[in-house]
């Protein structure tokens, strides 16, 4: 089986296995007087200490939730009803997730003034047009670290960077779920108030994620009962998931300049190998505003649905535009000018340390024998 | 007092010399339906009598029975002796939480025992009165009442309901003969199937799958599409052929714009040879005329001509809205509507031509031998039978 849609989701290592066996001997309730619960809740206090220390911030400033989705709409929602008396405008990328992005068609309709920058001709995201649109009325901006369809790397330190210069006040909200643990992420270098992380794509579980959440600022939890979490968010802990998400980053950090570079030759390799094939267009740009780990090609006249069946059938994943939609068709795309008939026969690989050259090679081939052999769209 | 539900044959109560056989295959129906509860079942005048042992259970029963074509009402009621001073008392006392809530009501009497001394009429006058006296803030209103009590004087006992309900009608599943549904995975194929499993008809579907131009999610989504039809028609055996090579046979060898109509010859033709295989006597497909351009009057002819036994289209004449309304009913229609490519949807030519003639398609499909790939699909068709959930 060859996996290259580790974008989607990635396969946990066994630091994270192993640690969630032994999160479920130590099975107390981390609120627990007794010495069951101290145990678990250690766990969970370890986790958020890799946590912490990945990102640059204190512990005491990590909040775990049970998704990225959720920890984006804690801070979207959360902004918007703390400030949302005074301040109606929201500023955001038309390339954001749908955790994002829903959210803020969600403020929309509530009546908040939502502001929308869109990339340019080569996909690019100017600062400026997003300092543009930010004024004394604003409360937040936010903006992805990565784009989950292309691997394009906003520009979000040089933007908050600017932004809370001319503006201390408006809030910052990173989604770094697809940056996280394949670059350097650091909140203070970012300037951001908030960002959002998941476990599932760091080779830890799913249904684990965390919220950074800058201290001082407070804003009304988005799931409310018994306290956990410093009131920020109810529910007992998953501390099986949350202690293997923070083995998993333990493990992780020390590699992400190795691992990026090491990325950065499969990717360099594909790439060249695909400029051969005059049937494949290169949706993603080279060179560092690009993520290696992710490439976005077409192949022409084959339906990415129909290329996508046929490399499964060789044990090859891949990924359709975003796997979170389902097969729906990529707004994303047509955002970064992908005309529409490309659109529909991109195809999506995302890569892990785990993969190999020899699965790089594999997969062209087997796009030269689907071109050979399956049927074109007219 | 014990509760029982009254199952009141549809055209069944028509038949003439052959009734008995409808009526058994019937219950067997509906005992097969309801094998995993206790019931007594009894038949009289057009009526099965289903009693189940747990009370609790009746509306779980109903539901189901509501599904069970050749049933034509169905009454939840309450049985009681028919001594008429004993009846009038158990029912006032069956029926108070539901006079209690209403305003205005009207007896309605059934004699079925001529025997009984009191005439319809009479049991209706003398119940309301009764009711009356017990309920003063009750009045009588015979046009729009809104609680009617159902009172049945039968041979051995009075039966008492407040009212029936819609049964699924039709004929009971096994008594018209068997057919092959093509089941694609959109909306119009269920509602047929169930369409005519409501006349009777055994059914058993046939699905063309062409990964990897379709997915295994569609594959899954059809499957579970049977399973939802199993609900009304009973246990389905599914017929998956693999259909890859055929279409891209075909898009190699013939003009494009007769792709689509030359696919549904293949595609009956495959069907009518496992129907010979299974002893399965027709087909049945979810084509509407003129909905689109492969189902227009002169391609039904193109594709009839492939057949030599009968193809019924039972939502020939409708309108898209009244196959949804159905499959809504038959809680198809949001499976129907995932998103998933199926075999029609990948090979779609840009110009389907409208009005095919046979010749020139009988011509162009001879332009190359599909025989041996026919056969080969034929062979290499996997069965599998979609049971109805317990």
């Amino acid at each position: 089986m060859i996996y290259l849609d580790n974008s989607a989701t990635t396969k946990p290592c066994k630091q994270a296995v192993e640690g969630f066996l032994k999160a479920c001997e130590d099975f107390g309730n981390p609120s627990s007087l007794h010495k069951l619960g101290l145990n678990a809740e250690q766990l969970v206090e370890n986790a958020r200490e890799n946590i912490a220390n990945s990102l640059g911030c204190k512990s005491e400033e990590i909040y775990f939730t049970s998704c990225a989705t959720e920890s984006s709409n804690t801070a979207i929602f959360g902004t918007a009803q703390k400030l949302g008396k005074r301040k109606k405008r929201f500023v955001t990328t038309t390339i954001e997730h749908p955790a994002t992005a829903r959210a803020m068609d969600l403020l929309e309709e509530k009546g908040f003034e939502v502001v929308r920058i869109a990339p340019y001709e080569k996909g690019e995201i100017s600062y400026r047009d997003i300092l543009d649109a930010v004024d004394e009325n604003t409360a937040m901006v936010s903006m992805m670290l990565v784009n989950n369809e292309t691997g394009y790397i906003l520009p979000v330190q040089k933007t908050f960077e600017k932004i809370k210069k001319r503006f201390p006040d408006v809030l910052t909200h990173c989604d770094a779920v697809q940056g996280y643990m394949k670059m350097p992420v650091n909140v203070n270098r970012l300037c951001c108030d908030f960002l959002s992380v998941s476990g599932h794509k760091i080779h830890a579980f799913k249904g684990v994620g965390a919220l950074y959440i800058k201290k001082g600022l407070h804003i009304p939890p988005f799931i409310v009962g018994g306290g956990q979490e410093n009131g920020q968010r109810s529910g007992t802990e998953s501390v099986p998931l949350i202690y293997s998400m923070g083995l998993a980053v333990q493990y992780l950090n020390n590699s992400i300049n190795q691992r990026f570079e090491y990325i950065n030759g499969l990717k360099s390799a594909l790439v060249e190998k695909l400029s051969n094939l005059d049937f494949v267009h290169i949706n993603s740009g080279v060179g560092e505003d690009f993520l290696p780990y992710v490439v976005s090609f077409a192949v022409e006249k084959i339906k990415s649905e129909v290329l996508l069946h046929y490399l499964e059938s060789k044990e090859i994943y891949v990924s359709s535009g975003s796997a979170c939609s389902k097969g729906k068709k990529s707004g994303v795309l047509s955002e970064f000018k992908i005309p529409d008939k490309l659109a529909d026969s991109t195809i999506r690989i995302s890569f892990c340390s785990e993969n190999i050259i020899e699965d790089v090679e594999k997969l062209v081939q087997e796009i030269i024998n689907a071109n050979n052999t399956l049927a074109k769209l007219k | 007092m014990n509760k029982i539900i009254l199952c009141k044959y549809g055209e069944i109560a028509l038949k003439g010399l052959n009734k008995k056989n409808f009526e058994i295959l019937l219950e067997k129906n509906v005992k097969r339906r309801l094998k995993k509860y206790d019931c007594k079942y009894s038949r009289a005048q057009s009526t099965l009598y289903i009693e189940p042992t747990n009370p609790d259970e009746v509306d779980e029963i109903v539901e189901r029975v509501s599904k069970v074509f050749g049933i034509a009402k169905i009454a939840k009621a309450a049985a009681f002796d028919k001594d008429f001073d004993t009846l009038c008392h158990d029912a006032i006392e069956y029926l108070s939480d539901e006079l209690e809530d209403v305003r205005s009501f009207k007896v309605q009497a059934k004699r079925a025992d001529k025997q009984y001394p009191l005439k319809s009429p009479e049991i209706a006058c003398e119940l309301g009165g009764r009711i009356l006296e017990k309920f003063p803030h009750l009045t009588v209103d015979v046009k729009n009442p809104q609680l009617v009590v159902n009172v049945e004087i039968r041979e051995k006992h009075a039966f008492v309901h407040g009212g029936k309900i819609d049964g699924a009608g039709g004929i009971p599943v096994g008594s018209s003969g068997n057919s092959m549904l093509l089941l694609s995975g959109g909306i119009d194929s269920p509602v047929a199937g169930v369409m005519m499993a409501k006349r009777g008809v055994v059914i058993s579907a046939i699905h063309f799958e062409a990964p990897p131009y379709t997915s295994e999610r569609a594959r899954l989504k059809v499957e579970k599409l049977a399973s939802l039809m199993t609900e009304y028609c009973g246990d389905i055996k599914f017929f998956c052929v693999p259909f890859t090579k055929l279409q891209e046979l075909l898009r190699d060898n013939c003009p494009e714009e007769l792709f689509t109509i030359i696919m549904r010859r293949l595609m009956l033709e495959i069907a009518q040879r496992i129907c010979k295989k299974e002893g399965i006597c027709s087909l049945i497909t979810g084509e509407s005329i003129g909905q689109v351009a492969s189902q227009t009057m002169y391609a039904c002819v193109c594709t009839d001509a492939v057949c030599n036994i009968p193809v019924f289209r039972p939502v020939i004449g409708m309108d898209k809205s009244e196959i949804v309304e159905i499959s809504r009913k038959i809680n198809t229609f949001e499976t129907s509507i995932e998103p998933y490519e199926d075999c029609c949807t990948v090979f779609t030519p840009k110009h389907p031509k409208t009005k095919p003639i046979l010749e020139e398609v009988e011509k162009a499909q001879a332009g190359f031998d599909f025989e041996p790939f026919i056969e080969e699909a034929v062979e290499q068709t996997q069965i599998k039978i979609i049971r109805r959930k317990d």
